[in-house]
């Protein structure tokens, strides 16, 4: 057995049975919820589905595990969203022709270093002013929604810009083509945070900043960038809901998704008391939330009730982290510890 | 010999907050006709009186040093429960309001009994409660449910004179009460000494003998009946319940407590400051209203300026208080030899 100990003692384990479990729960109950058919030369099917639509939370998850394991928070991601959509709508145009008022590549590119100007905002706060990350990112969270009406003149701005469909439509090798984008931004940020030592050193900070800069971390500068780089992925994941939608609704765009990337994180294995994190925990903590999300919607419930499972869900998770939790469930099997 | 005004600094918060809100009367006063009128400042407490109720309630956890995020959904709830049982089941407002008011506390000592047995973190308890209080009101009904009761009716429109021509709604009266029973709580019972306390430094509480477990779970208790309440008055307001009612209301009502000068470190801070907060906050919608051009949305980002003004402000306090502190403790030992 000790290949099993070996198993569950890795982070990512529970996650994937977690995930297993609900798939086989759909496997059972949900009719045809494994069958992918290939229609107009891309895969078609609930799986797709799942991915793709979890394609903008894996890309929160991505940025807010990084904060969370410094021992942060960002909830403004969900209103950078709104900001970035915003901005990209804004600068490609509502031409019914589907002609961009400007190249489609400047409008991502200004849309994304806007995002970015507002994680180093974040940063600035957390870092340097010293402000507590939830009220510092409040601030943005607040205001960034107002930012996000301001710039599309509170109207929903709507995109017939073919190629820029592609983003959140379009299919790649029969695959949707955001599915990629996470890949990669995944594939480099592990690459950079599991290759160097910088993954270390946000732990480091994470499990306690003071000590980290007695030995030699630049606690500040880590910190700053970890927000810099949450704006970024809340940025991409923006352009990605922009052109799914083919508009951007500054109301309604990236609502309440801050708290689905944290649920994504937090299910993923990374404590929000920071120090460890998992990436690939936390892209499955995405994947997690959506496959419920559909199984929800699969069993013909509104939407909106949604939010009483998903609810139920952070309770669990969070209750099983609890060390008060555990200690009163094992003495319910027996198990004290002999005084 | 000069006499110097000594202002407690644990005071300036508050007063910066009002001298915020008088500069901000005087360019409105200045700058649009009519807006310098004694009603239009009454209507500044009846347009917001459902978030005076809130801010009572969010002040005292941010003061314990927590913090509530079910507020916004949970007064949805209520005005979906409310109209529900006034509409569908038929029940008189005697029953109505008791039952809702229960269900808010119920929500509201659930999330507490959870923090504090579990040593779970308020955000994300409360981000809990947040998901499940919208879900309710969607099991409730996804549709608006309007309210013709005529005592409900009544409320709505009844209207309170007071300096000659100028009226106040039932809304403000009860949230004016609430106020007053928040700052008495606040500043004169063993409950509300219990929240500072705590808010100060929870492990001195225990040792201190405080009654620091069951305390917290009365803030989220009394917090979840301030959230029920404003559900009931914003009935009062919008004739209807309605599930989207209320989305982000929890940022705003954190926003006007921080900016009446109330530590979201927790231990310091009052009601006072609070209704100061949310004056401030009617009075920046009623700038842009009478301002006519600017989007209504300017009031989110006036909002969010307005709080990271006053979070770097209390992070400069802190400094200096932290200076002062390490000068006190080079110069206490000399002294002690001598």
């Amino acid at each position: 057995m000790a290949w099993l100990n070996v198993l569950t003692r890795r982070k990512i384990f529970w996650p994937i049975v977690a995930l297993a479990v609900l798939m086989c729960f759909n496997l059972f109950f949900t009719p045809n919820f494994f069958r992918v058919e290939i229609k107009e030369g891309h895969l078609y099917g609930n799986v797709i589905d799942i991915i793709k639509n979890a394609a903008p939370f894996m890309l929160l998850a991505l940025g807010m595990t990084l904060v969370i394991a410094t021992k942060g928070i960002d909830i403004s991601v969900g209103s950078i969203v709104a900001i970035s959509a915003g901005v990209c709508a804004m600068l490609l145009g509502g031409d019914l022709k589907g002609v961009p008022k400007y190249p489609i590549f400047f409008a991502m590119g200004a849309a994304v270093f806007v995002s970015v100007l507002a994680g180093v905002w974040n940063g600035m706060l957390v870092s340097r002013i010293g402000m507590q990350p939830i009220i510092a990112t409040l601030i943005l969270s607040v205001a960034g929604r107002g930012i996000a009406m301001v710039t599309t003149n509170a109207m929903i701005v709507w995109l017939y810009i073919k190629p820029f469909a592609i983003l959140g439509q379009g299919y790649l090798l029969g695959l949707p083509f955001s599915i990629f984008i996470v890949a990669g931004l995944f594939l480099l940020t592990a690459l950079v945070t599991r290759r160097t030592a910088l993954g270390l050193f946000i732990e480091a900070v994470g499990i306690n900043p003071t000590a980290a800069r007695f030995a030699g971390i630049n606690a500040k500068n880590i910190i700053f960038w970890v927000y810099a780089f949450s704006g970024l992925c809340a940025g991409i994941s923006g352009l990605i809901v922009c052109s799914t939608v083919m508009s951007a609704d500054g109301n309604n765009a990236g609502l309440g998704y801050e708290l689905s990337a944290i649920l994504a994180v937090v299910l993923g294995g990374t404590s929000l008391n920071g120090g460890k994190f998992y990436l690939m925990g936390s892209v499955v903590g995405a994947l997690i939330v959506q496959t419920l999300t559909t199984t929800i919607y699969a069993f013909n419930v509104p939407p909106e009730i949604a939010k009483v499972v998903i609810a139920l869900v952070v309770l669990i998770v969070s209750l099983l982290q609890s060390l008060n939790f555990r200690s009163m469930v094992a003495g319910l099997f027996g198990k004290r510890v002999p005084a | 010999m000069k006499t110097k005004i000594s202002i407690d600094p644990r005071n300036l918060p508050i007063l910066v907050t009002l001298g915020l809100l008088v500069v901000m009367f005087a360019v409105g006063s200045v700058s649009f006709m009519g807006f310098l009128s004694p009603q239009n400042f009454l209507n500044l407490f009846i347009d917001n009186s459902y978030l005076l109720i809130l801010g009572v309630g969010m002040t005292f956890v941010i003061i314990s040093g927590g913090i509530d995020l079910s507020v916004g959904s949970a007064l949805a709830f209520s005005t979906m429960l409310s109209s529900s049982l006034l509409q569908k089941s038929g029940w008189s407002p005697i029953f109505v309001i008791p039952t809702v008011l229960l269900a808010g506390i119920a929500l509201g000592s659930f999330m507490g009994f959870i923090i504090q047995t579990f040593e779970l973190p308020p955000f994300i308890i409360t981000l809990a409660g947040l998901y499940l209080a919208r879900g309710l009101c969607y099991v409730i009904s996804i549709d608006t449910i309007g309210i013709t009761n005529q005592f409900w009716q009544d409320a709505a429109h009844a209207e309170f004179k007071v300096f000659g021509n100028n009226f106040i709604s039932p809304s403000v009266v009860i949230a004016l009460a609430v106020v007053a029973a928040g700052i008495y709580i606040a500043r004169s019972t063993k409950f509300g000494r219990t929240v500072y306390a705590i808010g100060g430094n929870e492990q001195s509480a225990i040792l201190m003998g405080l009654p620091v477990a069951r305390t917290k779970i009365a803030i989220y208790a009394f917090s979840g009946f301030c959230s029920a309440l404003a559900g009931i008055v914003f009935t009062f307001y919008t004739l209807s319940g309605y599930a989207l009612n209320g989305q982000n209301m929890e940022m705003d009502t954190i926003a006007t407590v921080v900016i009446g000068g109330t530590l979201l470190t927790g231990g310091v801070g009052s009601i006072l400051g609070t209704v100061f907060g949310v004056l401030v906050y009617g009075t920046i919608q009623v700038l842009i209203v009478f301002q006519g051009t600017l989007n209504g949305w300017w009031t989110r980002i006036a909002i969010g300026f307005l709080v990271f003004l006053f979070c770097f402000m209390q992070r400069i306090f802190e400094a200096r208080k932290r200076k002062n502190k390490a000068k006190e403790k080079t110069l206490v030992p000399a002294a002690e030899e001598a």
